[in-house]
């Protein structure tokens, strides 16, 4: 690690530090980028002719499905699709594994690895099983990982709500994240997973709607949440999963949303999903209204979003939202995964196909191009396709030569439905994007709305994530088979090949919060939880690497 | 590896340690209080008759850690010998896993990677069919706390918890006061099937005896009446034993059920129709979400079977029966299944860990597993380390060994060790014999 490499004449993309596409060398000592060195006989370990490559920080998957209870549910349920799919054989540095649409742990790594991605965020980690997740990121190799907490339906977190306890659930959130060992605070259709519990197909049906019990809505929950969690200082205070995914007309559902952030800084995630217009389920209504959610989102800088893009072809649905994995299952047929965690959550899996003649599917695919394309800041957008909701990681280089390459977006749009180029803008857009634009959809903007300061960029100070790649007319050629992939200054993939394959960090929050409140938490979690309070919290030895980021100044 | 307790106590200490799990059964209850004096677990305070066996009756097993065919020999001897005899054959099988912590379990999955071994667990000798049905049909489930709070409707199907899980019925499913039950079991409705009037019977309100092997025609009996389908009271009883009008019964308090919950045990996954016993009842619980909200959970036994399910799914994709022989995992139970790989003769060496199949297999599994060379780790003396060719004498996990357990419902929980063991723990013996396994085929990851 304490190696002394130097990277020279590698044509660098690094946005967050405004250098687009200059010719420069980088420094890397103790995994970390350095500045050149002040006494230039200073032996090199390493030296990479990085010259007419592209150089950019590793990739930042900041919303995808890669670990946890659900995560390995879903593995278990499909067999049927890994023996058809690559086969990942073992070498003499790394495991086997098997792919579809939920690789195993190891190949999940490997093949982000693959891709030049170093860092990921799974989304949806009831804390329940935190414990779990901490356990398969031990498994998954060549990539720093963290997860979001699931609590837009945690019973406390209503609770303090519906008692006006505002102290209460700052202290809360910060026991909860401090307790999962995880990253930020995740809002799965708030208030509508325990609506689920309380009966047949129950949910909420829009920001207002009353939750069981509780007493409270979405509104109170969105609003809340977020506040407490821009109070604590949190690196990325809110992530939220929207009410109503999926169903026509949800558009206003998502635009109330953003509304009952009221300025506050807060992440849409997967926002294709949240974008139709139509309604009562009929297909025959159902339209992209990007336009007016991108216009609200150009002119409220304290929302960011995640695309959530649909990809063509099988993969299996996977959601902390309950009642929308029942939903989907009866509009599949297929096998149906639903698991309910107490006082916390709600899990639905389901697998899809996504077909291109499907006037639905293809429009989700055009709408979620069209969030890349009419998002003016590109700080504020950031890719993901939900992996493996909308289809794999593996998508990634293909949806950059979509943003890159407006004929071929308008060529595989011709393919689609008739009808996508009357319901979407998508055939007028004309806009394509630039390779810094590129750098800064996966990696210089998701560090930054996660609070990274160590990532997503290339200055001095920052982790050594590099991935060089070599130019291509044809994008997606050029993003699927990384050149060198350097990972905390260890190069782990070169000529294409995986030569190493280190466990990667564990990225986490310590909030403070007023000890004295624990006390009413532990007595409401002993009187409704399965297991003791002392046995809750992940204890330090499951980390294998913790790395703790630290809150924002502002 | 996780350990959550680190300081155990010295010889001699008196020690309480609270909030202890026990691995016992699939309900890894985590409340136990463990009184330790002197190397020996006095009281244990909360545990069931089962687990007040587990923790009082534990002895350190006065054996050598490790004996090479039956004689005492050094770990390092041991280590080598088990890495010759697992590097060294065609068919190398690894077996049991279920009394492990998730940390071994990781390591046997490794270590079956690198000599392109089949791994399997107990898991294909009890509920291997649902995991089969669960492929199939899916599941809908919930965890055990989900039960306690909300469960009004609490049927149990081919198990017998008040033998096999104790505490089940006290704890999590029948008698707790829950946050939407708030009167406990006056709020719960229990109905129990079995072919027999087991010792859980009594908890019941209404007991099914249904005939013995039709577990299927019930479910479907069930299935039919949750959507309206008219059934010939003649042929139901016939077929099942039990009057139509007593199914329709049960099936309207099913409806009128806010939560209902089904438990399902071997006496349904092992009995004629196995995986499509458990796929109809997954899928009958499935039907009843259009009427309520239902869920169904399996009745796991062993402390970690839930664990061993989890790991060699995130590690291989496949939840048991996995051969590892061309480089990359496949499935297939009744092929890569470990009865089935001894039966035929296939596999050609092995290792057995925290699993007895000499004691429990069929004759012809048991011949084979008698005449290759295997690995056998196990707190205890059994038939199979009395054969095995390198039988380690472990720490027993949760009591000497620290790690991390999932419950039935896949909540993990961690192990609070009570006191120290002379001999190594599953994890120590196998991350041991993985670094022998790797300096022999060359593997440097």
């Amino acid at each position: 690690m304490s190696d002394l490499i130097k990277i020279y004449r590698g044509t660098v993309y690094d946005p967050a530090n405004n250098i687009n596409g200059e010719v420069r060398d980088l420094w890397i000592e103790n995994g970390k980028i350095v500045e050149a060195p002040s006494d230039p006989s200073k032996p090199l370990n390493r030296t990479i002719d990085a010259s007419g490559m592209v150089v950019m920080p590793g990739g930042i998957d900041m919303h995808c499905h890669i670990a946890g209870p659900k995560v390995n549910v879903a593995r278990k349920m499909r067999p049927e699709e890994k023996r058809k799919a690559e086969r990942i054989r073992r070498t003499e540095v790394t495991h086997s594994g098997t792919m579809g649409s939920v690789p195993s742990t190891f190949a999940t790594g490997y093949k982000y690895a693959g891709l030049g991605y170093t860092t990921a965020f799974d989304a949806a980690i009831p804390p329940l099983g935190a414990r779990h997740a901490h356990e398969e990121f031990e498994d998954t190799p060549c990539l720093d990982k963290g997860f979001y907490v699931l609590m837009g339906n945690n019973h406390y977190v209503m609770r303090s709500i519906q008692e006006g306890e505002p102290q209460k659930l700052n202290a809360f959130i910060a026991w909860l994240l401090q307790s999962a060992k995880g990253f930020a605070p995740k809002l799965v259709n708030p208030g509508g997973v325990e609506v689920w519990k309380h009966k047949q197909a129950g949910n909420v049906h829009g920001l207002d709607s009353v939750v069981d019990h509780f007493d409270v809505t979405p509104r109170q929950i969105i609003s809340q949440v977020s506040q407490a969690a821009n109070e604590l200082g949190l690196p990325h205070p809110v992530h939220i999963h929207c009410n109503n995914l999926g169903m026509p007309g949800n558009w206003e559902t998502t635009l109330e949303t953003m509304k009952a952030l009221q300025g506050r800084r807060g992440h849409i995630t997967h926002i294709q999903f949240h974008s139709y217009g139509g309604g009562d389920g009929d297909e025959n209504t159902f339209n992209s209204k990007v336009v007016p959610l991108a216009e609200y989102v150009n002119s409220h800088p304290n929302i960011t979003v995640d695309v959530g893009q649909v990809l063509f072809g099988e993969t299996t649905s996977m959601t902390g939202d309950g009642p929308l994995g029942y939903f989907l299952s009866n509009v599949y047929g297929g096998k149906w995964f639903s698991g309910d965690t107490e006082m916390e959550a709600g899990c639905g899996i389901t697998p899809i196909k996504y077909k291109n003649k499907s006037l639905v599917h293809a429009l989700q695919w055009a709408i979620g191009l069209e969030w890349y394309l009419l998002v003016e800041d590109p700080w504020r957008v950031v890719m993901s396709t939900d992996h493996p909701n909308g289809g794999s990681f593996l998508a990634y280089p293909q949806i950059i030569r979509f943003l890159m390459d407006r004929t071929y977006r308008q060529d595989v749009l011709k393919t689609c439905h008739p009808l996508v180029g009357k319901r979407s803008t998508l055939p007028d857009i004309e806009r394509e994007y630039t390779l810094n634009e590129i750098a800064i959809i996966t990696r210089a903007g998701p560090a930054r709305i996660l609070g990274l300061t160590n990532k997503g960029h290339l200055g001095p100070g920052a982790d050594a994530d590099i991935t060089i790649y070599t130019p291509h007319d044809n994008k997606e050629t050029m993003f699927e088979m990384p050149r060198v992939v350097i990972k905390s200054g260890q190069v782990i993939v070169d000529q294409g090949e995986l030569r190493l394959a280190p466990i990667g960090k564990t990225l986490y929050v310590e909030p403070s919060y007023d000890i004295d409140l624990e006390t009413d938490i532990q007595e409401w979690f002993e009187q409704y939880y399965s297991i003791r309070w002392r046995n809750y919290p992940v204890d330090p030895s499951y980390m294998h690497e913790p790395e703790v980021i630290g809150m924002r100044a502002e | 590896m996780a350990t959550v307790e680190s300081s155990v106590p010295a010889t001699g200490e008196l020690k309480i340690v609270e909030d202890a799990t026990c691995t016992f059964c699939g309900c890894v209850c985590d409340d136990i209080d463990l009184t330790v004096e002197n190397n020996q677990i006095t009281k244990a305070k909360r545990a069931c008759v089962l687990g007040k066996a587990w923790f009082l009756n534990h002895e350190i097993e006065e054996k050598p850690s490790c004996l090479i065919d039956g004689k005492p020999a050094t770990l390092e001897q041991g280590y080598d010998r088990a890495a010759q005899i697992l590097t060294g054959g065609k068919y190398p099988i690894v077996y049991g896993l279920s009394d492990s912590p998730c940390e071994a379990q990781r390591v046997a999955v490794s270590i079956t990677d690198w000599i392109d071994g089949t791994i399997d667990t107990t898991t294909s000798v009890c509920h291997g069919p649902s995991g089969m049905a669960f492929q199939g049909v899916g599941e809908v489930t919930c965890s055990l706390g989900e039960v306690t709070n909300r469960g009004d409707f609490i049927m149990f199907w081919g198990s017998n918890p008040a033998e096999s899980h104790p505490r089940h019925f006290t704890k999590y499913s029948l008698m707790p006061k829950g946050m939407f039950v708030p009167n406990g079991r006056k709020d719960r409705t229990c109905v129990i099937v079995d072919v027999r009037k087991t010792k859980s019977a009594k908890a019941a309100d209404i007991f099914l005896q249904i005939k013995p092997r039709k577990d299927f025609e019930g479910l479907w009996t069930l299935r039919a009446l949750a959507k309206g389908v008219e059934l010939d009271p003649k042929v139901v009883k016939e077929e099942t034993g039990i009057e139509l009008a007593v199914w329709q019964d049960v099936m309207d308090r099913m409806k009128a059920a806010k939560f209902g919950v089904i438990f399902f045990g071997m006496g349904l996954t092992m009995t004629r129709g196995k995986h499509a016993n458990s796929e109809a009842l997954l899928a009958l619980t499935r039907d009843m979400n259009d009427h309520t909200r239902f869920v169904a959970k399996p009745n796991r036994g062993h402390g970690n079977v839930t664990g061993a399910d989890n790991v060699v799914s995130w590690r291989t994709g496949y939840p048991f029966g996995v051969n590892h022989n061309r480089g990359y995992p496949r499935f297939n139970p009744g092929e890569y299944t470990t009865s089935d790989t001894l039966a035929n003769g296939e596999a050609d060496c092995g290792m057995m860990i925290a699993c007895d199949p000499m004691a429990n297999f069929s004759q012809p599994a048991r011949e084979h597993l008698a005449s290759i060379p295997y690995i056998a780790l196990d707190a205890k003396e059994t038939p199979t380390t009395r054969a095995a060719a390198v039988a380690f004498t472990v720490a027993t996990y949760g009591i000497n060994a620290p790690g991390t357990v999932y419950r039935m419902d896949d909540v993990p929980i961690p192990l609070r060790p009570a006191f120290e063991s002379p001999h190594p723990s599953d994890f120590d013996v196998l991350t041991n014999i993985e670094r022998r396994v790797k300096a022999i085929k060359g593997i440097s990851g």
